[in-house]
This record gives structure tokens, sequence and C-alpha cells, in this order.
């Protein structure tokens, strides 16, 4: 299958008064038309202004674009005049935020909102554009729609708000949809609502989706595929399954581990991944993620790990997956155990 | 049918308001040593008590205040003291139109560039559009209105000749007085509005305004502005009670015939019904405003809602 998007070596940089803040630092995936991936990271590790790099929506100054390449159907997006950007985003790739609650201008009623998409992609009339609007708010299951557009966003619920966003981003029928943690202020009962609806809308429309979460939970109900970042660097894809079952980077690996589940012993505390990521005004040498790894060695503390097939399209980097470090077998680890500090921050 | 319990109940807040008023300002100036006539020194004393009496202000003073009371609630603020013919409904029929076409004027062209420059601050932030708005801002603050009342009579009037010096005959006579009158507003206006867009500009949904595709343009006019015209809103109502109802110095220096002169005049001549008069006066628009202000809120911003309930 064709990949709809590609990013290859993504670097963004911001410029601050206290220095250059590396925010990303050389991210690598793809999405191929009509399936869901998955980005998972701690806060901070640069998911959402990868997210928000691809629909070019990070504000340049502080923002600078310093390599790499994001690639949507044959258009290098970075490249891209300010009106070819404003021709895809909404139409083509559109985008879901966190804050139901404040990303509707809550001054415009919410059928206007959607409509002012539509009208805006498409040589139509108003009445035509109040239908389309009308249909996709039925679509992601607000009932009363009629009444419903002719509301401001503060008549909403939060659950109601975040499916009017969806519909906002549905109506001109985009290939690629980016989920910024969708459901992160929403409660349970209502994430799995959303979740459900976006599973739905993926099979009818076959949109590509990009899922933004901390949340392992959202990706293995919905994703395809996952994408690991870890402060600002990719560490880890691979397949929901790959990803789950047999995790590579001792990352991803920890992140399971910090997951609470039902089968779990109570009296068993959770083990979380102790430290925090590093600072990116100063990003370490070596792997980023050594001075928290259980299985750092020499050798991570001096060079960065590149990005390696570890069979089937998973791909990892971390140096134990270098035929060297497998070859040794390696046992004998540098922060085993009782090293596992934080004395490094 | 809501909006006629509102009306119907800011009016009677409206009248329990102006009471107060009234009743505060009667008793502050009777604190105020001396009266009308005490420096008019070739007045027999006869003459002085008849004085006294004819204005009734021999009866003790609270029944002067409640003869004062029925008078205003009858809509009659009295006669002047100081002048032998007029009443202070004859001051403010003769000086207010003035006054309020000086001031709607200085108010529109305080709004229109005031909101401007403070949009365009906004969008370029800390460059340099953003710092030439702020200093006319904070120009138009700090020097006084007699001093750029002066200046623009001085280089547009005098020098140049482009507006008639002063006085108050057509429109051209009106221009320099409204720009005068303005630069506080203005100024003020622009500074409210540079950092009520900045704070808007910060918001999600202007980010997800974006997302839409929507063009730069669209995104400011459909998305920011209005939202970020609230709190600039709040202080019209006040600037504009301020300005409508008469600069005394800008009547003063071009010689224009409004109410605010009159204001100032009753108080030095302890002209007791022009004080009042004036005050009730001064209240009842800006209590006007404030409900203009509140009802402007409503169609701005649909979360406010128009209740009967207590302010």
């Amino acid at each position: 299958m064709k990949s709809l998007l590609e990013v290859k070596n993504l670097r963004i940089d911001f410029k601050t008064y206290g220095g250059e803040v590396h925010a990303v630092r050389g991210v690598n995936f793809e999405v191929k038309r009509g399936e869901t991936i998955g980005i998972v990271g701690e806060s901070g590790c640069g998911k959402s202004v990868t997210a928000k790099a691809i629909m070019k929506l990070l504000a340049s100054p502080p923002a600078q674009y310093k390599e790499g390449s994001i690639t949507y159907n044959g258009i290098d997006l970075i490249e891209a005049s300010e009106r070819e950007m404003e021709r895809i985003r909404g139409n083509e790739i559109s985008m879901i935020f966190q804050d139901p609650m404040t990303s509707l201008n809550p001054t415009s009623k919410v059928g206007m909102q959607i409509m002012e998409s539509v009208l805006k992609h498409n040589q139509m009339t108003r009445k035509k554009a109040y239908n389309l609007a009308l249909d996709t708010l039925k679509l992601v299951g607000i009932p009363q729609p009629e009444k419903r557009m002719e509301q401001y966003p503060h008549e909403f619920s939060g659950g109601m708000r975040q499916r009017a966003m969806i519909a906002m981003a549905l109506v001109c029928q985009p290939k690629l949809l980016i989920a910024d943690e969708p459901t992160t202020a929403l409660d349970v009962t209502i994430q799995a609502q959303i979740l459900e609806l976006m599973k739905d809308i993926q099979k009818q429309s076959e949109t590509a989706i990009i899922l933004i979460t901390h949340d392992l939970g959202v990706v293995a109900e919905i994703c395809d595929r996952v994408v690991v970042m870890y402060a600002g660097k990719v560490v880890e894809s691979g397949t929901v399954l790959e990803i789950f079952q047999k995790p590579k980077h001792p990352y991803t690996k920890g992140l399971l581990k910090s997951v609470p589940r039902f089968d779990m012993d109570k009296s068993v505390p959770l083990a979380p991944i102790i430290g925090s990521p590093p600072d990116l005004f100063s990003p370490p040498k070596g792997c980023s993620f050594y001075p928290r790894c259980d299985y750092a060695m020499k050798i991570c503390m001096e060079h960065d790990p590149d990005l390696e097939d570890v069979g089937d399209g998973q791909i990892t980097a971390c140096w134990l997956q270098h035929p060297m470090a497998k070859a040794m077998n390696v046992k004998k680890v540098i922060n085993a155990g009782g090293g596992r500090t934080n004395d490094n921050y | 049918m809501i909006m006629i319990r509102y009306i119907l109940h800011r009016f009677m807040w409206a009248i329990i308001t102006l009471w107060a008023t009234i009743t505060i300002t009667f008793i502050i100036m009777h604190s105020i040593p001396g009266d009308p006539f005490a420096k008019e020194g070739t007045m027999t004393e006869s003459m002085y008590e008849n004085l006294q009496r004819y204005y009734n202000l021999d009866k003790p003073k609270i029944v002067q205040y409640v003869i004062y009371l029925k008078q205003v609630a009858l809509l009659d603020f009295g006669p002047s003291i100081k002048s032998k013919t007029l009443t202070v409904n004859d001051y403010i029929e003769k000086g207010f139109p003035v006054s309020f076409h000086l001031g709607a004027q200085a108010m529109i062209i305080a709004i229109f560039f005031g909101l401007i420059l403070g949009v365009i601050a906004s969008l370029y932030r800390n460059r340099w559009p953003d710092y030439t708005s702020m200093i006319i801002a904070i120009i138009g603050i700090s020097v006084p209105s007699f001093v750029l009342a002066t200046l623009l009579i001085n280089f547009l009037a005098v020098k140049w000749s482009f507006f008639p010096v002063a006085t108050w005959k057509s429109w051209s006579h009106t221009v320099l007085p409204s720009i005068a009158l303005a630069m506080m507003p203005l100024a003020y206006i622009a500074r409210l509005m540079r950092t009520s867009m900045i704070e808007v500009l910060n918001q999600d949904y202007i980010l997800t305004a974006k997302a839409k595709g929507l063009r730069k343009n669209a995104v400011i006019i459909k998305h920011a502005i209005r939202n970020a015209l609230m709190p600039v809103v709040t202080v019209l109502g006040i600037l504009t009670a301020n300005v409508v109802t008469g600069s005394f110095v800008i009547e003063h220096i071009f010689g224009i015939p409004g109410i605010g002169e009159m204001f100032v005049k009753g108080i030095m001549n302890r002209d007791y019904p022009v004080i009042l008069g004036s005050t009730v006066f001064y209240s009842a628009i800006l209590i006007f405003l404030i409900f203009i202000v509140d009802v402007v809120y409503t169609w701005i911003d649909p979360r406010i809602k128009v209740t009967g309930a207590s302010k």
C-alpha cells in the first residue's frame, strides 16, 4: 500500500530566550491510507509538536523546521506555500484537539463553525453546506442535530463538544485525521464512546488516523500500528501486537509495565519508569533514555542508536538490538537494580 | 418577555441609584461652607433674606431635600440661582446637544482608531507596528488634553489653517475638539484591545479555526476580534459617559457652549440646583450607558444571558 503521509528525519527547534529547545529530534514514521497509528510517549516528548508540524500550525518564530521532510500525497508540506496549506488543512488533513472545552469558539454557533470549513473548501451554497453539516452531526451521534446546529458551545456537554469537534474535522472528508489526545479531557465512559465513534468512522470512511495519546489502553483499543516517542525521537514502532506482546525497547517495556491491569496482584506496587525525561535544551549525547534505562551499557552513553528493523517492520532504536550485543548476550548492565536512580539529574 | 422584565428590573434599580446619588450629593453640597449669595456685598439684609426665602434656602435642610426630590420626580431641576432667567433644564437643553455631538464624534474616532491600533499592535506583537501603536497610546494617556488641544490649535488651525481655531458653528469647527477629546479614550481602548487580542490569539479555538484551513484574516475577523471585544465593551460605558457629558477643559479651550462648563461653574458659584441637576443628569446617562453595555454583552457573548435576577 502506498503511504499517505511520510515523515522523515523531522527536526524542530524552538527559539526561546533561554536558548534553543530541540523539541523534535529526528522523527520518522509513515501513515498508510485508512490505517490508524498511535503516537505514544510521556508529556513533552514531542508528540503534539509533531502533529502540529504536519499541519504547519506551529507559530514560526519560535518554531523552526531544521531538517527533514513531511510528504503528504507527494506534496512536501514543509516547502508548501501558505495558500497550499490552507487548501490542505481541514480538507485533506484535519485535526482534533485535546480540550473540547476550549477548542470551540464560544461566540459562534456550532453549526456555523462546522459549515465554515465546508464553505471554505467547497464551492457550495449555504443550504447545501448546512445540510452537509447536519448530516455530519448525525454521523457523530449528536441527537437533535437541527437544534444543536443553532446552539453555542456552552450549551454542549464535554462529550458532545468533542463529537462536534470530530464533526468539524470530518465534514470535508479528509484523508487524514490527526487526533491530539482527543479523550484526555473527557471522563472514562465518554472516552469509550468517543473512541468507539472514531473506530466506526474509520471503518466507514477509510480515513487514516494519527492518534496522539499517552494512554496505552486507547492505543490497544483502536490502533493498527504504534509509534513510541521519547525525548523528541521515535524509539520504537511496530504493529499493536508487536508493541504490546514483544516490545524491544526498554522504554516501551517500561511504559507497558507501568500500566495498571485488572489481573494484577494488588499488593504489588506499579512499576514506574523512575526519573524524568532529559532537558531538551541540551539533550544527552548518547541514547536519550540511558539515564533511566535498566539495561544501559557504556555505548549507550556515547552513541545514539539508529532505528533498526527487528523483523516484520517492527523497528527500534536500542543498542541491545545490535547484532554484537545480541551475540554477546548482554547480561551485565550498568544501571541495573539499585543503581537505577535519578542521580544524573 | 424576559427582556421586558429585565428592563423593568434595571429601571427600578436605576431609580434607587439616582435617589442615592441625589441624597449623597445633597449632603456633600450642603456641607461645603458658603452659600450662593454670600459674596455679594452690596446686598442688604432684607434682600438676602428675601432671596433665601425665594429659593427655599431658609427652610430646614430636610424640607429642602424633600422639596427637591418632588421637583426631580417631575423632571424639573429648578431654576439656576445665578442666572436670572434660565432654569437648569434650559441649561441642559442648550448645552447637552452640543456636548453630546462633540462626545459622540470623539467616541466614534476613539473606538474606530482605538480598535484598529489595538488589533494591529496585537498582530505585530513586539515589532514596529506594535511599538508605534503603543507609543501613540502612551502619548494619548499621558499628555493632558489641554496640551494636546493647544498643539492642535497651534499647528492645524493657526499655522496651517486647516480648521477654524475655536467656537462651534459648522462641522469643521467640531474636528479639532473631537480629536483632542478622543485621544484619551482612544489610547485606553487601543491598549485594552491589544492585551485582549493577544490573549484571545493564544486560545485553542483560534488554532481550531486555523486547522480548518481558514485564511489568517478570516481567523482574526471571525474568531478573534469578537471574543476580544468583551473587556473593551466593559469600559466603553464609562468612557462614553465621561466624554458625552462634556469635557470642561476641551469645551473651555475651544469656546464650546456645552454642558461641561456649566457643571464646573455651578460648583464654584454654589449654585445648588445646577450642581444637583447636572449630577443627576450625569448619573442618569451613566446608568443608561451601563445598561446598554450589559445588553451589548449578551449580543457579543451568547454565554451571558439576560435574566430578571439581581445584578
